[in-house]
């Protein structure tokens, strides 16, 4: 066990965790931030996105240990009252069926307008590869997205 | 009708007793799960609230809670079923909030069909109840103005939440709540016109959208309750093998751990009922602090297994009947399922319908088409991993999770704690996704039985692995079809042979059967110790897209176009129908495809190098047809464009169903072309998405166009109706695209690759 300090969210948290624990569990178990979901817990369906000093990461694959001063933002932080412009797109759209995903899905979609405002439909294909939509919202999710992108 | 306040059922009582004390629950308060329909023009909180019906309470300040009976995984219940009460109810829906129910078989009687998610049954099923519940409540509304009045009830109006007398006297329905509730309730109360529906047949968005995209606590695994532990379990590595022994004395001593033993889910020789499922019936259960100290010790832990002899358990199925499962002992090989299943199609099999004379009609054809189809076992997949939260303290059982069927496994609970119904509370979280999958919800009799053994609150979590893993798939399939064909094309008789490990797929009464004079269906079936169980459309999955790219081959064959030659076998079905039991309408099938033809521009030869394919198929009461248009780039099929038609009668929530509709064509599309879960001496070969391939947004069609064909017929059905087609869709494009025929699913094969 050793003891870390997290600013997540713009608030400072204090854990005591293993350090191989990944940052997915610390924000579920420990700091009971359950927007952020479990799918697959090796990076492959990213349903845990969340940023990583504004970089979308896949944290059921991220260690504590590894996070040193970066600043985490997961879904309860993307926004004070659920109104970044991708969250307005999603209910614009009505995206989510199950929705189980689109937390994950909405993160990766964030940090890809974030650093490229206006991307290509190939562009959106390719940013937003690594995250399953197993009800298969993927038209209104990039539908959002070109709608966030005009906002 | 009573004030909630000292309304009491036992469900109410229970919850407030049971934690009483200590142990409260905090993941999932009330008032956090309420869903506000218009969350920025809704009303606060109601000082008093009164009751109405099972549906239905309305607040003194006109706040009107809508219970939605039947669990949620997507399907948009949540939203559309308190659509319909509040359409009946009169009601501004900015006005209403929406609230999940409890189990309750009380106030939703039938086991099968009061609380149940699946067969595409919810909205139809619900129709008429929910119909009532509004306007019963619309009703008392009425009767309570009209005495206060002094008016004849007729004459009072109703709209947007106000009642109206042509007096001028107004009134609205919180005004009037109270002295309504003290009403009798009607018998008979009169619905709506279709024709005057204002809410149904209007889009509305999902009530719990904004919970959604905010990350709010809504789904099984985001349950938390003061002192819970978490759960994992360790299942055999191969079906067809049993825990032999383990070594718990190192995992016991690991961070956080506070216990590990094995378990039987079900009782020794306890009777099973219809979904009780499952493949492994003693399991390790690992319980500690944290999920990840919990996995860590999953990965340590060191056990033995070994093969289990052949061995018969007693199953109840619907109705009572019982009968005795045999489930046989072997490590079982996805390549000799094949080879068996080949074996099974050369061999008569049982009859289940015959029409005419197809022997003999199959003698004098000029021509003979037959083909053969397969498709593997799948995983359901659901995002979200099967899971539950369970407090069992003394003869008291709290359970939360996600689950699709509530009246069928709490009887099984009750049975495996010995403790009565009543004493049970289920509460049905949002689900994150279900396709069938959580109508066998052993996983929350799993947690139970671990509750119970430790002591103590505990959510059961299975990994991706153990989801994958664990059984309950949709079954591998094989079909044969014949037909016979005279000089001029004609279609003499047809015949199909079909059969699954361990079900068959065959749906022996549907279109063609009906159409042609001459027609045979025969079935067979191979058992296994591989589990399966429902998978978004059952059999339907797989049978359509073989009798659909059969019917696109045989449409070939007598040079003729395929919707036209599909168009004319339903002409002949309704005029003249052979046999008996035909389960489908001709003339409802019959406008699927002419909307598909219509709005897909069939007519017009695809543009540049736009290949298409079209399919239909009726299933659980509905209709649909899909028309589908890809492109080949780099030796890959990119589906550009897919126009679908869909008769489900009246659509309740129109772009809700046509997100439904969009999502089936995906979830289709990505079964068709990559979906499988092979076994090698009884393990799945596949057990994460690195392995396991699932449609990502690249592969996803450029666009659908989902129209609905209009018409006043009562709601029939929708999860599932889009499904099934579309595999067949796909099949007669791909064929268009390399004119090479695919047979067997999935269509990439193991190459994941297009045979050009």
């Amino acid at each position: 066990m050793a003891v870390y300090n997290l600013t997540i969210n713009g608030k400072k948290h204090q854990v005591d965790v293993d350090p191989t624990t990944p940052i997915l569990w610390v924000l579920r178990d420990h700091l009971n931030l359950v927007g952020t979901k479990y799918g697959c817990g090796m990076a492959m369906c990213g349903a845990c996105t969340i940023h990583l000093d504004g970089v979308a990461m896949r944290s059921c694959s991220l260690p504590v240990a590894q996070i040193g001063n970066q600043k985490i933002t997961t879904i309860e932080g993307l926004s004070e009252k659920g109104d970044h412009p991708v969250q307005k797109a999603w209910l614009e759209h009505d995206v989510p069926q199950c929705g189980y995903c689109q937390t994950g899905q909405i993160m990766s979609a964030a940090a890809l307008l974030k650093n490229n405002p206006k991307p290509s439909d190939e562009e959106i294909d390719a940013a937003m590869h690594g995250n399953i939509c197993r009800c298969g919202t993927y038209i209104r999710i990039k539908a959002a997205i070109k709608t966030a992108a005009r906002s | 009708m009573t004030k909630t306040k000292i309304a009491s059922s036992r469900r109410s009582f229970l919850k407030n007793t049971l934690f009483a004390g200590g142990g409260m629950v905090i993941g999932f308060d009330w008032v956090a799960k309420q869903s506000l329909a218009a969350a920025k023009d809704s009303l606060a909180l109601p000082k008093e609230w009164y009751d109405f019906n099972a549906f239905l309470k309305i607040g003194d300040n006109g706040l009107v809670t809508i219970f939605t009976p039947n669990p949620e995984f997507g399907q948009n219940v949540m939203t559309s079923m308190p659509m319909i009460v509040a359409e009946e109810l009169d009601v501004d829906w900015k006005d209403v909030r929406v609230e999940m129910a409890m189990h309750d078989p009380a106030k939703f009687p039938n086991a099968a069909f009061g609380q149940f998610t699946g067969g595409s049954r919810g909205i139809p099923s619900k129709w008429d109840a929910l119909r009532k519940a509004g306007a019963t409540g619309r009703q008392m509304l009425r009767e309570a103005a009209a005495k206060a009045w002094n008016v004849p009830v007729e004459e009072i109006t109703t709209a947007n939440s106000v009642l109206q007398h042509s007096s001028g006297k107004k009134a609205t329905y919180g005004e009037m709540a109270a002295a309504a509730a003290q009403i009798s309730v009607p018998k008979d109360v009169k619905l709506k016109a279709v024709k005057d529906f204002k809410i149904i047949g209007t889009s509305h968005k999902n009530v719990e959208g904004p919970k959604i995209v905010t990350g709010k606590p809504l789904f099984g695994l985001d349950y938390k309750a003061d002192g819970m532990l978490i759960a994992m379990i360790v299942h055999p590595p191969a079906f067809g093998m049993k825990l032999k022994s383990f070594n718990d004395a190192s995992v016991k001593g690991m961070p956080g751990i506070k216990d590990v033993f094995s378990f039987k889910t079900y009782d020794d020789g306890q009777e099973k009922g219809a979904f009780d499922t499952n493949a492994f019936p003693e399991l390790i259960a690992i319980v500690g602090n944290s999920t990840w100290e919990v996995m860590n010790a999953k990965k340590a832990i060191k056990a033995e297994w070994e093969p289990f002899a052949t061995y018969t358990e007693t199953v109840a199925g619907f109705g009572g009947n019982k009968s005795q499962v045999k489930v046989p002992a072997g490590l079982e090989n996805s390549i000799d399922h094949l080879a068996k299943m080949k074996e099974f199609a050369s061999k008569p099999g049982r009859v289940v319908r015959k029409d005419g004379d197809p022997e003999a009609a199959f003698k004098t054809a000029a021509k003979v088409l037959e083909r053969s189809y397969s498709a593997p076992h799948l995983a359901h997949n659901c995002m979200e991993p099967m899971n539950f939260f369970a407090d069992v303290k003394g003869d008291k059982v709290k359970v939360a999770g996600p689950l699709q069927a509530p009246g069928l496994i709490e009887p099984t609970l009750s049975a495996r704690l010995g403790i009565p119904a009543e004493n049970i509370e289920i509460e049905m979280t949002r689900m994150g996704g279900g396709f069938g999958r959580r109508a066998y919800s052993h996983y929350m009799v799993e947690a139970a039985v671990i509750s119970h053994q430790v002591k103590a609150p505990v959510k059961l979590m299975y990994t991706r692995e153990d989801d994958m893993t664990n059984g309950v798939y949709r079954p591998a399939y094989y079909a044969t079809y014949r037909a016979a064909l005279d000089k001029n094309n004609n279609l003499l008789a047809f015949h199909v042979k079909a059969g699954g490990i361990p079900e068959s797929p065959l749906h022996a009464n549907r279109f063609p059967a009906g159409a042609i004079d001459n027609y045979l269906a025969e079935e067979w079936s191979i058992e296994s110790n591989i589990t399966i169980g429902a998978f978004r459309a059952p059999r339907s999955n797989f049978i359509a897209a073989a009798e659909q790219s059969f019917l696109d081959e045989l449409a070939e064959m007598m040079k003729k176009d395929p919707i036209e030659m599909r168009l004319e076998l339903l002409r002949k079905a309704k005029a003249s129908p052979v046999g008996k039991n035909n389960d489908y309408d001709a003339d409802r099938y019959a406008g699927v495809l002419e909307l598909v033809r219509d709005k897909s521009g069939w007519a017009n030869k695809p543009k540049g190098k736009v290949h298409r394919g079209v399919a239909a198929y009726f299933c659980h009461s509905s209709y649909a047809a899909h028309v589908l248009e890809l492109t080949v780039e780099d030796g890959k099929p990119v589906v550009q464009k897919v126009t679908s038609a869909i008769d489900c009668g009246i659509v309740v929530n129109p772009d809700a169903a046509a997100n439904m509709t969009e999502g089936a064509v995906i979830d289709g599309i990505g079964n068709a072309l990559f979906g499988e879960l092979p076994f090698k001496n009884g393990a799945p070969e596949k057990t994460n998405f690195h392995n396991y391939r699932m449609i990502r947004m690249s592969e996803a069609p450029k666009a659908i166009d989902v129209h609905f064909v209009k018409n006043e017929i009562n709601p029939t059905g929708m999860g599932e109706p889009p499904f099934p087609p579309i595999f067949g869709a796909v099949a007669n494009a791909l064929y268009k695209a390399t004119g090479k025929r695919v047979y067997n699913q999935p269509f990439l094969g193991d190459k994941q690759e297009l045979g050009m």
